[in-house]
């Protein structure tokens, strides 16, 4: 992302979307100050992943920039940065709505893909396995949890709220299997 | 008798199933009694979830909740993961009729209803609060002699404006938790950090992650602690399969044994390893199993 930066890559629409997000506005306050950034744990293993420059990006409307970059999913949603920022600019709460432009976009990595289709299918994101259920049965437990594991009309249930959402579709593999 | 309805999420009933027996365990012991949340599903995991698409989100929070509402007891949850799905999309629903209306439009659909009667608690912020340190100092019978570093992980108490747990930089209500258990909580460096599995970020970008908990590891081992004790199945997974992921990825070896606090205050109860599921950790917890039994009475 060492680029220059061209006006024709400015997207208001884009800048007014993010600021949808409660306290994502407040970006425009921001002073630089490179508290967020300079605290956050992954930015000291990772310095591509950067949320002070992501949030001034989406500030000036680059979409196409932020959107595509692979960065936007390294954060772990720790808040240290949210907490710490003196001019009350909810980073956090602002990366996760860039996200779900992207997502609305159609980009999503494969592998949260996956793990939203292991929630289609199962009802839950860490599905049992036969290791676990072992470990259950030694422990005295049922080898079958109580969750939707077990109980198949409440799997039913949550299989059709995400019907309803159009969930199952958002996650599903796309032609030629990317 | 107090009652709970028990909500599971997915990684402690799935890879962890000590952490769910020994919760059960424990709060039996204080005089808590458990409801099965039958067919409950994944909170859904909020860093995924929550960003991919908000209606889902909260068409299965409000659906889990509805769950408890059903039984009239409030949700425990033992995982920080699910704790802050299941309060944020809580309070959502209780503060914003129309967004009450809205979920409340989809969930008709399956014949249910969100009303907004109760209320979501975490295991460790439950005990602190409702039982508090003392009474659990008073049903130990096993006072433990170990060093503890102990790992809060960051939703239990973050963000803070959604949770009202005090200091998010230095909190003590955890520690105090586990000194009641006789054990010591050791201080260490940057000792709030983040494990690095959440938002997604496991998931997406696993080998990064795993440089965040091994600087963690470090840093706990620098201290010279018996084991880490968490709060949350997720940073537990990320803790303890971590480290074998890490001896395969960077040749590194921690050895650290990773407990959640329901187990630890299990140990304190007089329950053996086994009966918590300590010996079912993905890293080796004998060390630590043989200090316990050594040390008791
Ligand atoms: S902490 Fe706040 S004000 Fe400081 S650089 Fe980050 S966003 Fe800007
Ligand atoms: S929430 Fe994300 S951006 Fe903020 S400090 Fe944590 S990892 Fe960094």
């Amino acid at each position: 992302m060492s680029d220059s930066i061209k006006t024709s890559d400015f997207d208001q629409a884009f800048r007014d979307e993010v600021f949808e997000e409660p306290g994502a506005d407040k970006i425009a306050l921001c002073f630089n100050c490179t508290g967020c950034s300079s605290g956050c744990p992954m930015t000291e293993q990772e310095s591509e992943f950067n949320i002070r420059k992501f949030l001034r990006m989406a500030n000036l409307g680059m979409k196409e920039q932020l959107l595509n970059s692979p960065y936007i999913w390294y954060c772990t949603t720790c808040y240290k940065c949210q907490e710490r920022c003196p001019q009350g600019v909810q980073n956090v709460d602002a990366l996760l709505k860039i996200r779900t432009i992207a997502v609305e976009n159609g980009i999503m990595l494969v592998p949260h893909k996956k793990v939203g289709q292991l929630v289609v299918k199962f009802g839950h994101a860490v599905p049992i396995n036969d290791d676990t259920k072992e470990k259950r049965k030694k422990l005295g437990l049922d080898e079958v949890p109580p969750t939707v594991h077990r109980f198949e009309e409440g799997l039913d249930e949550v299989k059709k709220l995400i019907k309803i959402a159009g969930f199952d579709e958002m996650v599903a593999e796309e032609e030629g299997g990317k | 008798m107090t009652k709970l309805s028990f909500f599971l999420g997915c990684i402690a009933p799935n890879r962890y199933p000590g952490i769910e027996a020994s919760t059960q365990k424990t709060l039996n012991k204080l005089g808590v009694e458990l409801d099965d949340l039958e067919g409950a599903s994944c909170c859904p995991a909020p860093g995924v979830f929550r960003s991919f698409d908000k209606t889902t989100w909260l068409a299965m929070a409000s659906r889990n909740i509805t769950l408890s509402e059903e039984l009239g007891d409030d949700i425990l949850t033992i995982c920080n993961g699910c704790f802050g799905s299941l309060t944020d999309a809580n309070h959502m629903l209780k503060e914003d009729p129309e967004l009450k209306d809205d979920v409340n439009t989809i969930l008709s659909q399956i014949g249910r209803e969100f009303k907004g009667t109760q209320d979501v608690r975490h295991i460790v912020e439950y005990l602190y609060q409702d039982i508090g340190a003392d009474r659990i100092k008073e049903a130990v019978t096993n006072p433990l002699d170990l060093k503890v570093a102990v790992h809060y992980g960051c939703h239990l108490v973050k963000p803070s404006k959604e949770r009202h747990l005090g200091s998010v930089e230095n909190p003590t209500f955890f520690d105090e938790l586990v000194e009641a258990t006789g054990a010591t909580s050791v201080d260490y460096e940057d000792k709030m950090a983040c494990c690095g599995a959440g938002g997604g970020a496991r998931t997406a970008v696993v080998d990064t992650t795993l440089k965040l908990v091994d600087k963690k590891l470090d840093n706990m081992e620098a201290a010279e602690v018996d084991c880490v004790v968490d709060a949350c199945p997720f940073c537990h997974l990320q803790l303890d399969v971590g480290q074998t992921e890490i001896k395969k990825k960077f040749e590194k070896e921690h050895g650290m044994p990773v407990l959640h606090y329901s187990q630890l205050l299990g140990l304190a109860f007089g329950f053996t390893p086994e009966e918590l599921g300590i010996d079912m950790n993905f890293t080796n917890t004998s060390k630590l199993i043989e200090k316990v039994r050594g040390g008791a009475k």
